[in-house]
């Protein structure tokens, strides 16, 4: 787990670090991993910590004023108040006025600081993404002044390590925001307007990113996998996924080709080195080498994979993918085929 | 309870009164202000939607001058028999205010005629883009305040010739309409500007 | 003026001349409702129409919670199947919209309309037959999107409903459009209460109430209609757009033809945010009553406390923008929302300042509404303080529609206005019934609230930050959310508990509480002038104020003054800002046609959800009404005769 640097220094990590022990994990802002989400993080102990401050003032008046020792009044009777207690009151007042200003002004300047400095990261890129989000899944697209070089793959973002990412999003049909807490804030995607987020990471890994703007029925499966390699894997990877699908290698895997060229998979699914081209849904060119399906709702293996293309409203129910209805001696073909587009 | 302690008897007090004293004064303000922040809020749409275009309106000439205009100067003209209807009702003269009630639901009646000219030869459909569906819904929500005043001033027509005309408070109503008729036109020339001037010279 | 020969009864006036006892009698007969059916149905004593108005509204509160109870069930652990998604969107869209716009803002309301003419010593709101409308408007509108619920076509975009998500294309059905129309039913009734607390507090004050002696929660309330005032319009105009482009084909939202999906968000947060003060505003009031009675003192700051009340309004509706962080608006906009948002926290604090002040200097009476004053004061702080965070774009870009939004808008809402409400409920249940609500069973009641709220709201700002994002009807067990998860549910389940003991605390102490009286906590406050509960009239006669808590500052009986008509109902009409008594002003007795015109409304919006053609033909039958309720009326019930004594 690794901490931005707390304010306070290396002693006041320990308590945060007791209470907040499970929250290190592949999709979560307390263990950031690039250096937007490090500012932010930043920025979130020293409003966390001016804001502690704040609440133990308020709580120790409220106990002061609710415990010490009351002028006696008899039942029913009145309190009139007292001249010169309260202008000590009113003291303390302009006392207390005085020192929301100040607190806040501090927030106001340490906001903007860290503003900045996310604007000194931005508008700097080595690699460009463009990704779009679709009820309910992510194209990603890397691409290059050669057509050719292009690359579209889906729910899965590659980044190499210590580069600045300029991530342009668009949206399809309905509102969409990409959170990736361990890299950065999020920033949503809407129809008709183009918005970027720039992301550096700082070491490798692998995260987790997640819609986080209300989108209609499968909102809550529309995940994506960001992956961190280092400069050379990034450039591997993006070669691997620049080759056509590999032509089946034996007598079963062309039955599965066969079996899926010629069912309704084609007219929403494309695989480049195949006559199918469409791009309704995920790109399957190198579906086998992807860490999830189905926008992250299950791991990618071969059971979940006949799982879902056997019944996939069962398992995100209302998403775009009908139900092909592909008979059991087929599916086992298909999948096979399927699973070789490494 | 037992004990009353009475320091003014207020029998005295009037039991009608124009203006800021009435009770339906304030509503009735307090409703304009509902209705005139509507209109703010439906003038900054179209303001809004107009920044989405490069030109505007878009892809159309401007909407035609003239159902507009003479809309605007039937409204203006108006006020002078408004006015009329809130002195006479003022001073409580009944016949008066009878003739001057007719002459405002006539006046309500031609600009409701104007206003349906007016959609006639409008430029765009409420449909066919974003500038149509504004145009469309500021011109209607206008028309609905037509509307609303014109039934209002029906309805005392009625009354004021009725025994229930007699009432000194119906004078009050009168005044109280003459103030919203007011209202119609005050939000009226700010909208002609938006929608007949603003696309012409912005 | 006396009794004599020769003078029409009509023409009775309370005062030296007319015996207590005859005064009451006659006040009761001229004002009183009269009793069946049809008195329930044509009343328009703000009294029972605010009885019934915070009743429908606590329901609407369990509705809303049962709902919430069902999010929570599925939520429990991960990857659970209890709720399905279509049916989790629907919940959590009904749960927002029942919580905000037909429990919080109603109840709020509805506690001015039974309140707010009783501490200004008027005999009933001003323009009484709006009122019951209004209560009838939002009853129906409330019950058409339940009922729509209950048939599967509840609404499910949110309580929010952005478009495009919402518009035609993607939400087709009748659904959004059933939202859309809910919408326009509450607005106009939030507007019509709106307009009588407003023209209530300017004309109506007892002689002697000075703009200067006007209670912090009549305060509170006159800014809260103010703002009803400026934001509801813009949530009207939107959802208006809305259903228009999902009936008649208009383009607002459509960037295909030039339209804008952010243009709805700007006018649905330019409603939505100040949507949060005009809930909270009135718990404010509320929490200064308690305090007042509970420290046997003033408000320390009264002035500090009217002027913060006012910079909140003003504040509140330059903050909008502050929801739409993550739509990548212009780095200038933002900084300058960063700092509106942040600034709003000043007024906040100088009230809570002179709240604890208030105890500091008093000496505070351990009654159940302090306590909830006292739990108020705790779990608002926190949520403030989490809006600030919020605040900076930077943090917000991270924990925005996260589950720390969802931690923080629990601690503002359930904390600043549901404590606050409890409060109150405690504190006036004595005035509107007559009977003390239960001590014991109260106490049971707040600690059960407090902590059970706590244990479900707290771990949510841990899973925002751990990545949990807001509206997802699952969750995969891998990213370690399920324990916190369970714990929210466990702590959503003390809280339906706590509520269910109020439930039953109402239930025993209707019948069997202790006799109020009319004045129980000894508080200084006009409402408790009068008896519990108070007479269909009010007050026999309209009291004098002279200072901030009339029945604290005279040690004698109030002063009154008299001369108003108790034949007929009449009311007295001050000047605005002193009080100066200017006009005698008749008010209506019971009438039906408030009901009509609201049955009409109800059939030309739910008309209009099938065909634009209602606007047209249901029209006809709202003219009828409101016809039928302006003409003007002849008595019904005959002077009595006036025996010479």
């Amino acid at each position: 787990m690794r901490w931005p640097p707390a304010p306070w220094g290396r002693k006041g990590r320990v308590l945060p670090i007791l209470v907040l022990a499970a929250c290190s994990g592949p999709q979560s802002m307390l263990d950031p991993a690039g250096g937007q989400a490090a500012r932010i993080g930043v920025m979130g102990w020293i409003l966390l910590a001016g804001c502690a401050f704040v609440y133990a003032v308020v709580l120790l008046w409220l106990l002061w004023a609710l415990a010490r020792r009351h002028r006696w009044v008899e039942p029913g009777g009145v309190l009139p108040p007292q001249a010169g207690v309260e202008r000590r009151l009113t003291n303390g007042l302009v006392a207390w006025v005085v020192g929301t200003v100040l607190i806040l002004f501090a927030f106001v300047a340490a906001s903007y600081a860290v503003d900045k400095s996310l604007t000194h990261l931005a508008n700097r890129e080595e690699v460009v993404v463009e990704v779009e989000g679709k009820q309910w899944w992510w194209t990603v697209r890397y691409p290059d002044d050669d057509p050719s070089r292009s690359i579209t793959t889906a729910n899965e973002i590659h980044l190499p390590v210590g580069v600045p990412v300029r991530v342009k999003l668009k949206a399809a049909d309905v509102i969409h925001s990409l959170w990736i807490p361990n890299l950065h804030g999020k920033m949503d995607l809407i129809p008709g307007r183009d918005n970027e987020l720039f992301l550096t990471a700082d070491r490798e890994g692998i995260f987790r990113g997640q819609c986080a703007e209300f989108c209609g029925l499968q909102h809550a499966h529309m995940a994506l996998d960001v992956i961190v390699h280092s400069r050379a894997a990034f450039d591997a990877w993006k070669e691997a996924q620049l080759a056509p699908a590999p032509a089946p290698a034996d007598e079963a895997l062309a039955r599965g080709q066969a079996l899926f060229l010629t069912s309704a998979c084609t007219m929403c699914h494309g695989i480049r080195g195949t006559p199918a081209s469409a791009s309704v849904a995920p790109d399957l060119t190198h579906l086998a080498s992807r860490r999830s399906i189905a926008a992250g709702a299950l791991p990618y293996n071969r059971g979940n994979l006949a799982g879902w293309i056997a019944d996939p409203q069962r398992i995100k129910p209302g998403n775009h993918m009908p139900l092909v209805g592909v008979p059991p001696s087929d599916l086992q073909a298909l999948v096979a085929y399927l699973d070789s587009l490494k | 309870m037992s004990e009353r302690h009475f320091v003014r008897d207020l029998s005295d007090l009037p039991t009608h009164g124009h203006g800021p004293s009435n009770l339906t004064w304030w509503g009735t303000m307090g409703f304009m202000l509902i209705e005139g922040f509507a209109f703010v809020l439906a003038g900054f749409t179209y303001l809004y939607i107009m920044m989405q275009f490069r030109h505007w309106p878009p892809g159309m000439p401007p909407p035609d001058l003239t159902w507009g205009t003479l809309m605007t100067a039937a409204l203006l003209l108006s006020l002078v028999p408004n006015v009329w209807a809130k002195r006479v009702a003022e001073a409580s003269d009944l016949r008066g205010t009878r003739r001057a009630v007719l002459v405002m639901l006539a006046v309500g009646l031609v600009t409701l005629g104007i206003r349906g000219f007016e959609f006639t030869v409008l430029n765009a459909l409420w449909d066919s883009n974003a500038y149509g569906s504004i145009l469309w819904t500021i011109l209607g929500l206008h028309t609905v305040h037509l509307l609303t005043d014109v039934g209002d001033t029906a309805v005392l027509a009625v009354l004021m010739f009725t025994r229930h005309g007699k009432d000194p408070r119906r004078m009050g109503d009168v005044t109280d309409n003459a103030l919203y008729w007011n209202f119609v036109v005050g939000a009226w020339v700010p909208i002609y500007a938006l929608l007949y001037l603003v696309p012409r010279f912005a | 003026m006396g009794p004599r020969d020769g003078v029409s009864s009509s023409e009775l006036r309370d005062g030296p001349s007319l015996g207590e006892e005859d005064t009451m009698r006659r006040l009761e007969r001229t004002w009183g409702t009269p009793p069946g059916l049809w008195g329930w149905l044509t009343t328009v004593d703000h009294k029972r129409i605010g009885r019934r108005y915070i009743a429908t509204g606590f329901v609407f509160f369990l509705v809303g919670g049962v709902l919430a109870l069902l999010m929570r069930l599925q939520l429990a652990q991960p990857e659970n199947t209890l709720v399905g998604p279509d049916r989790y969107n629907q919940l959590f869209s009904m749960h927002g919209t029942t919580m905000m716009f037909l429990f919080a803002v109603p109840i709020m309301e509805a506690m001015a309309v039974y309140l707010v003419p009783l501490m200004v010593g008027t005999r009933n709101i001003a323009f009484p037959r709006l009122n019951a409308f209004s209560y009838w408007v939002y009853l129906f509108g409330g019950v058409m999107i339940v009922v729509a619920f209950l048939m599967n076509t509840g609404p499910e975009t949110g309580w929010f409903s952005y478009v495009p998500l919402a518009g035609p294309e993607y939400s087709p059905g009748k659904r959004t459009d059933f939202w859309a129309q809910m919408i326009t039913f509450t607005e106009v009734a939030a507007l019509a209460v709106a307009v009588e607390i407003i023209v209530t507090v300017f004309k109506m004050r007892a002689p002697g109430m000075g703009l200067n002696r006007v209670p912090l929660f009549v305060w509170s309330m006159l800014v809260t209609s103010f703002m009803v005032i400026f934001a509801m319009p813009a949530v009207m105009l939107a959802s208006s757009f809305l259903i228009m482009d999902r009936l008649v084909s208009t383009q607002f939202f459509n960037p295909a033809e030039g339209g804008d999906p952010l243009l709805w968000q700007h006018l649905f947060w330019f409603f939505g945010h100040p949507e949060v003060y005009i809930i909270f505003l009135p718990a404010l009031g509320m929490v200064s009553s308690i305090v007042a009675a509970m420290a046997r003192r003033p408000v320390f700051g009264h002035v500090p406390m009217v002027l913060a009340l006012v910079a909140t309004a003003f504040l509140g509706f330059g903050l909008w923008v502050h929801h739409m962080f993550a739509t990548g608006l212009p780095h200038l906009a933002s900084g300058y929302f960063t700092a509106a948002s942040m600034m709003i926290a000043i007024p906040s604090g100088i009230q809570i300042f002179c709240w604890i002040a208030t105890l500091w200097d008093g000496r505070p009476q351990w009654t159940v509404p302090l306590l909830f004053v006292v739990g108020f004061v705790v779990i608002f702080v926190l949520g403030g303080l989490t809006g600030v965070m919020q605040a900076s774009v930077p943090f917000d870009l991270q924990v925005h529609d996260s589950y720390f939004v969802v931690a923080h808008f629990h601690y503002v809402l359930i904390g600043g206005a549901v404590f606050p409400l409890f409060g109150a409920f405690y504190f006036w249940f004595p005035k509107i019934t007559g009977r003390m609500l239960g001590e014991r069973l109260g106490r049971w009641n707040f600690w059960l609230f407090f902590i059970g709220f706590n244990v479900a709201f707290f771990p949510m700002h841990l899973l925002g930050m751990m990545g949990m994002p807001r509206r997802v009807y699952t969750y995969p067990a891998e990213l370690g959310w399920a324990d916190l998860n369970l714990t929210a549910t466990l702590g959503a389940l003390l809280v339906a508990a706590s509520v269910a003991l109020f439930l039953v605390n109402v239930l025993v102490s209707l019948r069997a509480g202790r006799i109020a009286g009319p004045n129980p906590w000894n508080a200084g406050t006009l409402e408790w002038a009068t008896a519990s509960p108070p007479p269909s009239y009010n007050f026999a006669h309209i009291p004098v104020v002279e200072g901030l808590e009339p029945l604290w500052d005279k040690a004698g009986p109030l002063g009154m003054v008299h001369g108003l008509r108790v034949e007929e109902r009449e009311v007295l009409l001050t000047t605005v800002l002193d009080a100066h008594p200017d006009l005698r002003e008749p008010s209506p007795r019971s009438t039906i046609w408030p009901l009509l015109s609201a049955l009409a409304v109800t059939v030309l919006f739910i008309g209009s959800i099938f065909t634009p053609w209602a606007l047209v033909w249901g029209a006809v039958p709202l003219a009828v009404g409101l016809v039928g309720w302006f003409w003007p009326k002849r008595r019904h019930v005959p002077p009595e005769p006036v025996v010479e004594s």
